[in-house]
This record gives C-alpha cells, structure tokens and sequence, in this order.
C-alpha cells in the first residue's frame, strides 16, 4: 500500500476523531437518528393532469391540509399517477417540477392596468377590468363591423379586434371561449396550433 | 395521433424525424423504449442534429434543416423501385388504383395550372377522371399511365438516392440503411410509426413533409395497424381540444368549417361539405355534415337557432380570406386592428420577427392579456435593455392584464395527442384574484351583453341571444360547459329503427353523435366530443386502466373521440375479406353480425366484409390518398422546395422554382430574408427537454437546470469562426440579433450538400426577458415572417444566419 | 410490508455492534445508461422532493446542468459526447451516491451516527450528527458527498430513505420517463440487469454489462452500460473503485494505533473541535480538496 504523506495525515486525523469521540463517552445510543418522515402521510390526493405536452401525463397532486374549513390547501408537492396508462407514475423534467409552476414568483394575482404612454402597472378591481375592456370592444365592434361586403351579401364579420386563445387551458373554456367569441363576429381567432 | 401514445410499443421500426420526442414528450417516448425493449424494435432518428433522442437510437441520420421531402420522396422511390409495398393494401385501400384527370401534369417544379403572379394554382386539374356514371374512374390493374400508382412512380423517380444526398446531405448509405428499415414493414405482420412534431410543421412546405411520410405509411400498409400510424406529437397539453373545439379563424367545432363570404346560401353551405361518395356503394361520413351543424347553432342560439333563419347561418361572420396569426398581425402591423386578446399566450415570443410583432402590438389601442403568468407580451412596452429596446412613452396602447387560475386550481378535461379527453380536479385556490379562464370570459361577456341591452349597438342580436343557461351565469362550471359540447336532446328523439319508441328523451344527455339531428332536435356544441358527458356521467372521468388484449387499448379510460375509438382506420387493420393482416395485432374483426374487437370499428358496424365500402369513411373515395386531389396548396404530390432562406441559394432539382411557389409572402418581408451570401450559415429553433416554451422560465426547478440562453455549434464551424466552448456569440438575421453562450459539440456535424459545406447553428428558444431563469433573448427576434402554405405555421425551422464571436 | 428495513447495522465511528438478527431484503436502483434519454426529470424530482433547491447558475458550454453535485444537487447528469467504433455516442450517466456495501463515506467519518447502513443496504447521512470535517468527501471513491456552505454538514443522495421505508420507490426512479432506472431488491436488479445486458447483446453491444464494482463490496446503485469494459468513458466513472489507503488503513491495521497511540492527539483534536467548531475544520478541509484539484 502506497500511503502518502498527505493521505497519512487525513487518516490520523479521521482516526482520532472517531476514537477520541468515542473514548470520550460518544454512546451510539446518543447518536442514534431516524429516518426523516415520510412528507406524504397525511397529504391530501388529487388527481390532475399535466399542463404543458400533449402526453397529458396523470398527476396527483399533494396539498397541505385535510380540506377541513379552517386549513387552506397549499400544493407542497406533485408525482406521477402509476395508474395512469401512458405515463404509469413517471414524469419529465418540467411535470416533475410543476410545484414551482403553481408557486411560480411570476404568478399574477390582480387585474392590473397600463395607461396609454405610462411606465408602470395599476392595480384594478375585477369589475372594473370586466366594464373596461367591455367598453374598449363595443366601441371598436360597432365603429367597424361589416354587415356586408361590397357585393351587398350578408358577411357580419368584426375584423379590427382579434383573439389568441390559449392551448393549456382545458376543453371547457376553449369552448365557451369559441362560443363566445364567434358570436361577436370575431375572424382573427387562433391558437397555438401553429407554434 | 391516427394511433396514441402507448400503441407506440406495438411498433417494428419507429422513426422520430421532424420532432425529438425523447426530449419534448419523455413520458410518451417511454413507449419507444418499451417496443425496443419488448418488441426488439428498430428506432431511427433523422435530424439535423443527434439529439437525445438520437442518443438511443439503432441508426442516426443526419438531414439538412427543411430537406424532409427530398428524404422521403427518396424512400418513395426506393420502395417502389425496390417493389417493397403491400401490394393487397395499396390496391385495395389506396387511391392507386384511381385516374387522374388528362390535364394534370408537372414540369420543371410546377404542376399545372401555376398563376404566378397570384402566386397559386388554378387546381382544376388535379383531380380525378370521372365516369359517365359519376364515379371515380379506377384501373384494378394499375397500368393506366395516368392511375395514381404510375404518377406517383414517374414523380418520385427523380428522388434517387444520390439525389437525396446531394439535397439532404445525408451520407448515401445510410439513407439506404433507413430505406432498408423501412422496407422492412412492407409486409403485413411488421409496422412502421412516425412520430413528428414542430420540426415538420415548421416549414414552408411543412404540410407536405407530413402528407410524404403519410403516403409511404399508406405503401407499407401501416395506417390502421396497431403500432402503426401517422403520429403527431402535439405541443400544448391541450392543443388538440382547442384545434378539435375549432378554435381558429377558418373552423368551426368539430372540424367544421367556416363559410366564405361567396357562400351567401345556406344549402350551397351544407351541399358542399357533405361529399357525395366518389366510389359506388362507398359511406361518406360527411354527409351527416347538416346534422352536425344545426346541433351546434342549437347549442349556441337554442330557441334563437330555426328552420326559418336557416339556423341561424346569417349569424356566422363569413371569411373574405383566413386570419391566420402572420395574416393578422400583417394587418396590425398596418395599423388596422385596434384591440388584441391574448389568453395564455405570449405572441412577441411566439410568432416570428419579434421586431415587427413588437411594433404591431404598439400601433394597438388596446391590448387584453389573460395568463397566469407575467408574459413578454404583457410587458411588450416596457424596456429591458437590448432584450426589448422600446420607449414606453411613446407606446399608446392601453394594456389590461387578467391573472387567470393553472391547471391545478380548476376542474376540466384536455385532450391528449392520442385524442383521449381526461379529466381533472382543482386541487387548490389560485392566488390572490386570479380567476378560471371561463369565469373571465363569462365576465367580459356579461358586461358586453349587458352593455348592448342598454345602449343598442350594431348587430347586436348574436350577443343577445347567446345561450347562457349557466346556475351560476358569471362561472359556468366546467360540467356544465363538457355537458352542453356533448350534447342533448331538445325533444324526445324517436327510435329510426321503430318511430314508436323513444330512444332519448327530452333534456336527456346523448350517448354520441350517432343521435344528432338536423331537424332542430339536438344540440351538441362538437359532435366529435359527443359521448363525453352521456347520461351515464362523465366519460372522461374513467379510470379503469385494464387491457385486456395487452396492445395499450384501454377502452375504460377517459374518452377518445370520435365514439372512443383509439386506433383511427381500424377497419384498414382487416384484409377485404375481413381477417386482420397480423393475427397479432387484432383490433377488430367482423363476429358474423358486426364489427366488433379490443377497439371501436371506425366503419359501418352492421356492413359485412366483401362489401364495396372501404374503410376511409371519412373520405368520399373510401381510400387513403396519394394523390391529395386540390386539397393542397402546392400539388397533389409533396415537392421538395428549399426553405425561402435557403443556404444553397438554388434547388437541386429544378434551379427556376427553389421555394414553394403557392407559399404567400408579404410585401416587404421578402426583402427582408437572408441569402447565403451575407448569412452563410442554416439555423433551426427547437425546444429542450428541461423546459417548456417561454412558460417554465417562470419555474425555479426548470431554471436551476437550464439557467442560460446558449446555441449549439459544430466543432468545425466553431474552429472556422475562432469560437471556444463556453464563449458568448453574437447569432444574426436581416431581422435582428441575439447573444448566448456558445455549446460546441459534435453532435451537430457540417453536411455535404450538392459540393457545398453547410453549417449548421442550433437555437434553442426557451430564454426571454421575464421570469426566473437568466434573462436573455426571444429566439424568435432572427425568424422569417413565412409560413407553410396550408396552415401558415411559420418557418422557424430552416432559416439563415451569421454567427461570430464577441470579444 | 415496506421493503426496507430500519435496522441499522453500521453507524460511524462506532464500535459497538449493530443488531444482527433480521434479515431482510436488500435493496437496489438499477441505471440503464443504455435506455437514459438524459432528461434530467431525476434531478428535478430529487430536489423537488428533497425540498432543496440549487441555485440558477451559467451555463458553461455543456448541457450539464447544475455542472457539478453541490449539497442541493445530489444528482447530476453527466454528458459525454464519445466517439467509439459505432460513431458517436452520447453517453449520459446520472451521477450520484452509489450506496456501496463498504462504504468509504461511513469507515472514514469520525462522528458517531452521522453516517449510516441500513440492512436494506442504503447508506444515508444523519446531518444532525455530522460536524462538517469533511473525511466522508475524502473517503468516498466516486467523489459524491458535497459541504454545505450554508450549514457546514455533508448532504447526499439517501436512495430516498424516507420513500423507501414507506414502502415507496426513490423518487428519481419513480419519475423516470424511459425506466432507465428501476428499483427493486438487489436480486430483483440483478436478474433485471442480466435480461437488458443480454438484448443489448444482440444488439451488437458486445462489452455490454453491469456495474457494480467489487472494490468496494458491490453497490446498492448499479449501472448497466454498453461499454462495461471502458467505465470511464461514461464522465469518469471508476474502473475498479476502492477505498481509499488511508481510510482502509485506518479502519484495518491502524485501528488499534488510533486507539492507543493516538489517543492524547485525538484529545487534542476534540478539544479544538469543540473549542473552535466545525466551520474552521471544515474550511481547512474545503482548501485541501481545492489544492488536490
């Protein structure tokens, strides 16, 4: 064995603390530990569905609290459904860190307002955003609908606002969305099909 | 997806090209391995780069970026050169057999009927010779020189394997090591699955990249097939439900579509869509088109929607052209759109040309963002330096920002790429104020309604008459909404088979599309989606996960659509006679009185084999096309067209066309593409696996494992332009720059193409100037405003830049 | 039943014996770097669920990232771009602890309890028991453990100890998308990894092959690789890991020494410890390694 000076010293100095610690009156009962808890024991379940690609892998999501009125649910953590056929428990680098989404320090939390020419963002009430941006439609719709086209045929089409619509968002809102807006007579509609 | 995600292990060679699954689907690739591992599966990648989906694969083959048609129109020849197609299958479930019209032709690039100055084709001739009889013409024998067999073999006879290396740059031999793999499946107990994604769709001849591999999968006789397919990995989790609900300017739910503004008449709007058979004997399923669309105007106008007002159709804005987003913001960046909804999506990030989609969004009077997330394009206006150089003084646009709730604070369903509708539950409050997307939409809609009852206004009667029988009329629930897209009887629906019976009571849920009605009888806001919410409950809540043939169909889970079926064609995995083309693989079979087996037969159920129907219901001809008739922009045969920013600056195969001459290009963004003079060098967006769009830079763990904007380089063009690992770079278009960190690697090597060198720079696009990770630049600021010419996906794939290093 | 049991049967720096009795199964992560596509859901699901978080560094060049193990990484992919006779390889290794049977860490930490073996085979670290000396770093042949800067202990992968005795598998073999690593009774792994040597096998992969090297008893991590002739192709993977001499030493023929001829110098050495904390201890130690680099 070819011990050099260095690791020579290492080990003396990794000897002694070992056995002084113990000639010392270290007891391994004094340093006996436990495995840390188990973080999911009481967690509350719930089953979802992961929100960026199209495998829609199963998720449960495990939140603090027992949804009794006085706990407020928190989502502390997330795993793979193992029941789930296609992605049977496991999940990629961005479903596994889908917390950090949830708690995300870019999450909005308030309707907010930027004036024509201004630097900065204004804090607003639902109800003002709601009978703003109302108001800010009906009058570009009715300054500029078509209600026929130069051959005189029938078009009602309400080409000067258009809509994105948004493909993380569930089937039920991409379907009030399209009800919606198509009853304004809206054409430039997309998604993100294309990107 | 034709097939879903776990039917992948059922395959024999699997090619992921035009995507990189292993790193934008992990968990879907997983069924990758599992058919390498189970099913001793070959894997093929073709790439521009060895990605890490290369990184497992049995055979890598590099490809010039936007080369894909020239590759696959080269394994179209080899396999009908090499006479390695199912013969029984093509014959039978193909349009081989069929005659094209005597005017069809193509020449020198162009198929016949180009109007160049309109940059289209008059599409007259691509079609079929029609019999006296008004059917198709077919030659059984298939050696009329004008069937479709002997047009396809001619066209693709220029694609020969030297040709295919000197476009492609792939090394001969191993494009015959692909070819022979793919051969492979010609018969009927092997399969072949093509996985694709962006990295097809994003060209200006994306569509047709996808149409060449469908028609090799119809030469082999894959489609139908368990473990076989055409397989798009879709990008959002919910990108198929917002493409099926037709969320898009030309469609309607369901894959119906809009009307034009010539189609002034309600008849001629139905007669048109509901296509008569081509092929006697043949089921055309669209001819049920009248009663999926009175269901729909039901579900929307209810009361409002009759016989009399045509149910409605005067109601329906009629397109003069398609506002796709390059089209929409073309016209904003004209200053001819005043308002802009974006909800859940970040279009300064998203589309191409930051520079103009910035300055688009700024000639804007206002500007409503719904999102989770603090996105750029909420913050279009402010400035960030180099990364957004923008004075937001002079910025007139008002901005209204709307925090809505994630996935984890709402119940709802979503629709995978394998059509499977699952749902889900809200597991917490979002934060603060934040509010559900359909609570948002309720509200703003609420306020409009209730604005147009006060004051009057222009047409108002489409807002007014609404549908909105909501408990709850600011938050519909979204089992409400699920039941009203499913859909329900209005009356009692009568038994067709006995009119003395009921088959679905008033008010009652509908068990699928099947019960839908023209008469006004029903209402269902996406037929396809029908049998989502029956009376039995919420079928998209299922979760019996039990397989009992073990090929991955699991019928009790969730929904699919259509009629939860999970393998579409399937009634193409039986021979004429009936019996599956591999025992092995049976998904359906005819028990003497039905169709009947481990999926949904996708055909008549009661129609016995040896009847004349094929099993393409969904088409009047009853077959898979290979010849794509004028359903395509740019010819009935997928042409190998370079990107517009082309590093070769020609076509190797017809020097005069070099790009996809129907694509439409704008006035001024035409100047604005690079030649290889002055951007020498091929570039390609793409996604990596540690994140998600612009969307997990918002995420600590995402940003922890990819923190830095960087671009990959090859090890020679790093030597050539003095650039180390590690260095920072400066990457530019005629459109704008970017710096990064530059990766050097071997996994991305130059190509030979036709004596040239070409290098290429891999531009990862995940970086912006908001969120969590390090700031850094939109990789959208270098890409051309050009799309394909079918769906205007832009080309964000194959285009042109310079790249040096920063001292 | 959870698969692991409690029993610990060797604890640092201590002489009295463990509990004997039981037997229960050993268990085993087994690494497929043949089926790894290197998309990082391991690291991510080890943070996330180990509730440490890294910090947002540069990139340097490289896909790797976080580029090294730091006390909240307690996994790391490690890239390397090889060329061999199949043309280029990407060979991607997911690095971390590798709960050897006779772990270094354990022979050469000094403090009582603060390293220990369960029967289970899981070598976990007690960080309430460790003083930040740093010979754990010293003694581990595959240069795992990481001092925390902030607190001064040493933290590292614990196979999810906590999951494991619940009866649930570590969370980075529960996440991963391809089942490049799969978890079981060593046995179980074993059996698993002879069935994917052999398909690799016939898939030309001659020298393929398991990893878990004797020199250090067999590990409670194992690799199965396609070039198990060459680890160190795979970012430096030891061919045939040891414990080092010194701690062997130590722990062998120098035991007795320690105890009697050392034992005014230990005295000496508690007594700074206890006097001066392990921060100092701990920082000369951290320069060591640093000038060993």
């Amino acid at each position: 064995m070819d011990v050099t000076r260095r690791q020579f010293f290492k080990m003396c100095a990794g000897g002694v603390g070992g056995s002084s610690a113990v000639a010392l009156g270290f007891a391994p009962a004094d340093a006996l530990a436990e495995v840390r808890p188990f973080k999911l024991a009481r967690s509350t379940e719930t089953r979802n569905t992961c929100p960026y690609c199209s495998v829609s892998c199963g998720l449960i999501m495990h939140s603090l609290g027992d949804r009794a009125k006085n706990a407020e649910s928190s989502i502390f953590h997330i795993e793979g459904d193992p029941d789930h056929p296609v992605n049977r428990g496991t999940l990629c680098p961005k479903g596994a860190g889908l917390v950090d989404f949830i708690h995300s320090p870019s999450r909005l939390k308030y309707p907010e307002y930027r004036a024509p020419g201004s630097r900065e963002w204004k804090r607003i009430s639902w109800d003002e955003a709601f009978t703003r941006v109302a108001r800010l439609m009906k009058d570009d719709r009715d300054k500029n609908f078509v209600a026929t086209n130069d051959a005189g045929a029938t078009v009602n089409r309400w080409l000067t606002t258009g809509f994105l619509a948004a493909s993380a968002s569930s089937n039920e809102s991409g379907y009030i969305t399209h009800k919606t807006i198509r009853s304004t007579g809206l054409l430039a509609f997309d998604n993100q099909a294309r990107v | 997806m034709t097939n879903h995600w776990v039917d992948i292990k059922n395959a024999n060679v699997i090619i992921v090209m035009g995507g990189n699954a292993a790193e934008a689907h992990p968990c879907g690739f997983k069924w990758v391995t599992e058919a390498k591992a189970h099913n001793k599966a070959t894997f093929i990648v073709v790439d521009p780069r060895f990605t890490r989906s290369a990184s497992v694969a049995d055979l890598y083959a590099p490809l010039r970026t936007g080369t894909d048609i020239a590759f696959l129109g080269g394994v179209i020849n080899y396999l009908l050169s090499s006479d390695k197609i199912q013969h029984d299958y093509v014959k039978a479930y193909t349009n081989a057999p069929f005659i094209v019209a005597a005017g069809y032709g193509f020449d020198d690039g162009l198929f016949s009927g180009y109007d160049a100055a309109g940059r289209k084709y008059d599409k007259a001739s691509w079609a079929y010779e029609m019999g006296l009889d008004g059917y198709a013409r077919v030659d059984e024998t298939l050696q009329h020189p004008r069937c479709v067999l002997q047009l396809l073999k001619t066209h693709y006879s220029r694609y020969t394997p030297e040709m295919v290396s000197a476009i492609c740059g792939t090394p001969k031999e191993t494009f015959l090591k692909v070819c022979e793999a793919i051969a492979t499946t010609s018969v009927p107990n092997r399969t072949l699955t093509f996985m694709y994604a962006l990295g097809w769709t994003q060209h200006s001849v994306g569509s047709q990249m996808i149409r060449t591999a469908a028609m090799v999968q119809l030469l082999l006789g894959n489609m139908g097939m368990a473990g076989g397919g055409m397989n798009a990995l879709r990008g959002h989790s919910n990108i198929q439900g917002l493409t099926d609900l037709g969320l898009l300017s030309d469609l309607l739910p369901g894959y119906l579509t809009m009307p034009r503004e010539q189609e002034t008449d309600y008849q001629g709007y139905i007669d048109k869509r509901a296509l008569k058979p081509l092929r006697p004997g043949q089921m055309s399923y669209w001819q049920n088109y009248a009663k999926f669309h009175v269901s729909l105007m039901k579900a929307w106008f209810g009361d409002a929607a009759t016989r009399e007002n045509n149910w409605c159709y005067d109601w329906l804005p009629k397109l003069d052209k398609v506002y796709d987003v390059l089209q929409v913001f073309e016209l904003m960046h004209q200053g001819k759109l005043n308002g802009y909804f974006c909800q859940g999506f970040n279009p300064l990030a998203a589309f191409p040309h930051k520079a103009k989609i910035g300055a688009a969004l700024a000639k804007l009077k206002y500007l409503v963002v719904i999102d989770p997330l603090a996105t750029e394009t909420s913050c279009f206006w402010e400035n960030y330096g180099d990364l957004n150089d923008v004075n937001p003084a002079t910025i007139q646009t008002e901005v209204i920002r709307l925090p809505s709730t994630c996935f984890a604070e709402e119940n709802g369903s979503l629709t995978n790429s394998g059509r499977w509708l699952q749902w889900h539950y809200k597991g917490a409050e979002p934060p603060g104020e934040a509010k559900p997307d359909a609570d948002i939409i309720a509200g703003i809609f609420l306020k409009l309604r209730e604005l147009y009852q006060k004051e009057g206004g222009v047409f108002p009667d489409p807002i007014l008459n609404l549908t909105w029988n909501y408990r709850i009329p600011r938050s519909p629930s979204a089992q409400e909404l699920a039941m009203e897209y499913n859909g329900r009887a209005i009356a009692d629906l009568p038994d067709p088979k006995d009119p003395t019976k009921v088959l679905v009571q008033k008010g009652q849920q509908l068990d699928g599309f099947a019960q839908l009605r023209d008469d006004g009888t029903t209402a269902c806001g996406c037929w396809i989606y029908s049998g989502a919410w029956t009376e039995k409950g919420n079928m998209m809540a299922r979760r019996d996960n039990s397989d009992p043939s073990g090929l991955g169909n699991t019928l009790g889970w969730a929904f699919a659509w259509p009629a939860n079926r999970r393998i579409l064609y399937n009634r193409a995995s039986c021979d004429p006679s009936g019996k599956p083309w591999d025992p092995k693989r049976r998904l359906i079979g005819w028990d003497g009185s039905k169709w009947s087996g481990v999926d949904v037969p996708d055909f008549k159920p009661d129609v016995p084999p040896g009847d004349a129907m094929d099993p393409f219901i969904m088409l009047p001809e009853g077959v898979g096309r290979l010849f794509a008739l004028d359903k395509m922009a740019e010819g009935p045969f997928p042409e190998h067209y370079e990107p517009f920013e082309t590093p070769i600056d020609t076509n190797l195969l017809h020097p005069k066309v070099i790009s996809n001459p129907a694509a439409r290009v704008f006035k001024g963004d035409l100047e604005a593409f690079g030649k290889g003079t002055a951007f020498p060098y091929a570039a390609t967006t793409y996604r990596l696996t540690e994140h998600f769009h612009f969307w997990t830079k918002h995420t600590g763990l995402a940003a922890i494992m990819q923190p830095e904007q960087f671009v990959e380089i090859s090890e020679e063009l790093a030597r050539e332009k003095g650039i180390k690992v590690g260095d920072k770079v400066k990457v530019s278009s005629p459109r704008g720059f970017i710096k990064a960190v530059a990766v050097v690697t071997r996994r991305i090597r130059p190509l030979q193409v036709g004596g040239k060198t070409v290098h290429h720079v891999g531009i990862p696009l995940h970086w912006g100037f908001t969120g969590v990770a390090r700031r850094g630049y939109l990789a959208n600021i270098l890409t051309p405003f050009v799309g394909d010419a079918n769906t205007q996906t832009p080309e964000f794939k194959s285009f042109l830049v310079n790249i040096e290093k920063i001292s | 039943m959870a698969l692991q049991s409690l029993d610990i049967i060797r604890r640092s720096a201590t002489t009295t014996p463990s509990p004997g009795q039981r037997k229960t199964p050993e268990v085993a992560k087994l690494i497929d770097v043949t089926k790894c596509i290197g998309c990082k859901a391991c690291q991510v699901a080890c943070m996330e669920w180990n509730d440490t978080r890294d910090r947002i560094g540069t990139n340097h060049g490289v896909l790797d990232n976080p580029v090294d193990l730091t006390a909240d990484s307690w996994t790391v992919m490690r890239f390397a771009e090889v060329v061999t006779e199949r043309g280029l390889e990407w060979l991607i290794r997911k690095d971390g602890c590798m709960h050897c049977a006779d772990p270094g860490c354990l022979k050469a930490c000094p403090a009582p309890g603060a390293v220990v073996q369960y029967a289970s085979g899981i070598v976990d670290f007690h960080e309430e028991n460790c003083i930040g000396c740093g010979y754990c770093i010293t003694g581990c042949p595959f240069n795992i453990p990481r001092l925390s800067p902030k607190d001064s202990k040493v933290y590292k992968c614990t196979l999810c100890s906590d999951r494991v005795v619940a009866g649930v598998e570590p969370a980075c073999a529960k996440t991963c998308p391809t089942g490049a690593i799969v978890f079981g009774t060593k046995e179980d792994m074993l059996r698993h990894a002879e069935e994917r040597i052999g398909e690799l096998k016939e898939r030309g992969f001659a020298r393929a092959g398991l990893y878990d090297p004797k020199g250090v008893g067999g590990t409670h991590v194992m690799y199965v690789l396609h070039h198990a002739d060459k680890p160190e192709l795979y970012s430096g993977l030891p061919k045939d890991p040891a414990i080092g001499p010194a701690v062997e030493l130590w722990k062998g023929a120098a035991k007795p020494l320690a105890a009697l001829g050392l034992a005014l110098v230990g005295a000496g050495a508690f007594f700074h410890y206890v006097t001066k904390g392990p921060n100092e201890v701990s920082g000369e130690i951290e320069k060591e390694f640093d000038d060993e680099k």
